[in-house]
């Protein structure tokens, strides 16, 4: 039973999942910094292990305007990854990629172009993010295509939860807020290790009791 | 004064008026809101799947279309709802996602939304009206008082099923 396992996990464990997910971040933050050319600060991972009901309040509540990135991530420890942020954010954020002034705001919707950049941003944060889980882990990670949707965060969180749902009411989230430098949040990234990844992991980082 | 009770993803709640019921952000989970028009009692049940069939957890009954059915009408009976004059509406089971690539999750608004026909039919529910499918997200909120459901969206507009 995945809330089980969630309830046995020792502190040792949470602090090693931790790690991985600050290094994944760390590193995908360097990438995100490079991209945009422009120093990003991000806190220590959290942990938690919640309800699906509270996923949403991570990011501010269920029906708030967020554009979400989501890829599934197969391999012998399937997981999902998810990078949401706030629309405004994400307008700023594409600016910045394709070299427009970031404080001009579009009215325009986001169209295809600025779709697939927008793809191709949460590309190269979860291959980068992946990597570093591999290099420590020696699983190996296989991203899918990124999907994009821009909508309410509820409604984009339990389109990807619901694949959990058959096994679990809970979600063990490992999450990371990037900030543009004095600026407020610009995303959150998620690491949601499948139900049987988590002990695949724990075991490959050498905690698993 | 009238409330307006949260029901959240995977959960179910009865009301009577003057109160309402209300869940945010559906995407491919389904809203269904049932009405005994005589006792003017009302629920809001949020599904995020079709079938408790396969599923290895069933402990939480209001996640599975089949098994919220049955729990939501025990549940409108203990406040003295008539079942045998029940109507229902229905929003939800969006496409979040645009992906290329066939997957299973990917069509999950689709299968919730089969399945809830299903089951209303099967519990002899009359469907008065419904909004599903699209690839946007839904907030809902349920007067049990004039039995309207009012959906807000983002960029889909507004109404009031």
């Amino acid at each position: 039973m995945l809330l089980d396992d969630f309830s046995r996990l020792s502190g040792l464990q949470l602090d090693a999942l931790k790690e991985i997910g600050n290094i994944g971040s760390g590193n995908a933050a360097t990438a995100l910094a490079q991209m945009i050319n422009s120093k990003i600060d991000m806190n220590v991972p959290n942990v938690k292990i919640l309800p699906f009901t509270e996923v949403s309040d991570l990011i501010g509540g269920a029906d708030i305007p967020v554009a979400g990135i989501y890829l599934n991530v197969s391999g012998t420890a399937p997981c999902s990854i998810m990078f949401i942020l706030p629309v405004a954010q994400a307008r700023m954020l594409i600016n910045m990629l394709l070299g427009q002034p970031a404080d001009v705001a579009p009215e325009e919707d986001f169209d295809d172009f600025r779709m697939s950049a927008m793809m191709e941003l949460g590309n190269i944060l979860a291959a980068t993010y992946l990597n570093a889980l591999s290099m420590f882990t020696q699983i190996s990670f296989i991203p899918s295509v990124p999907a994009l949707a821009i909508d309410m965060a509820g409604a984009i969180l339990n389109a990807i939860l619901s694949q959990f749902g058959e096994i679990a009411d809970h979600v063990l989230v490992l999450e990371t807020d990037f900030k543009k430098e004095g600026q407020d949040v610009m995303g959150y990234f998620f690491l949601l290790p499948e139900p049987g990844s988590l002990s695949t992991i724990l075991n490959a980082l050498g905690v698993n009791v | 004064m009238s409330k307006i009770i949260q029901v959240g993803m995977a959960d179910l709640k009865v009301a009577k008026p003057p109160d309402k019921l209300m869940t945010a952000g559906l995407g491919s989970c389904i809203g269904i809101c049932l009405l005994d028009r005589t006792t003017r009692i009302g629920s809001l049940t949020h599904i995020m799947l079709p079938s408790s069939l396969n599923a290895k957890n069933k402990q939480n009954r209001a996640k599975f279309a089949d098994t919220a059915l049955q729990m939501v009408l025990e549940e409108m009976i203990k406040m003295g709802a008539k079942t045998n004059m029940l109507v229902a509406k229905i929003a939800g089971g969006a496409q979040m996602f645009k992906f290329s690539g066939e997957s299973d999750i990917m069509k999950i608004g689709e299968r919730n939304a089969i399945a809830v026909e299903e089951n209303l039919r099967k519990y002899k529910i009359k469907l008065v009206s419904k909004d599903t499918g699209g690839s946007y997200g839904r907030t809902i909120t349920f007067d049990p008082e004039s039995g309207d459901l009012l959906i807000r969206t983002i960029g889909h507009g507004e109404r009031i099923i």
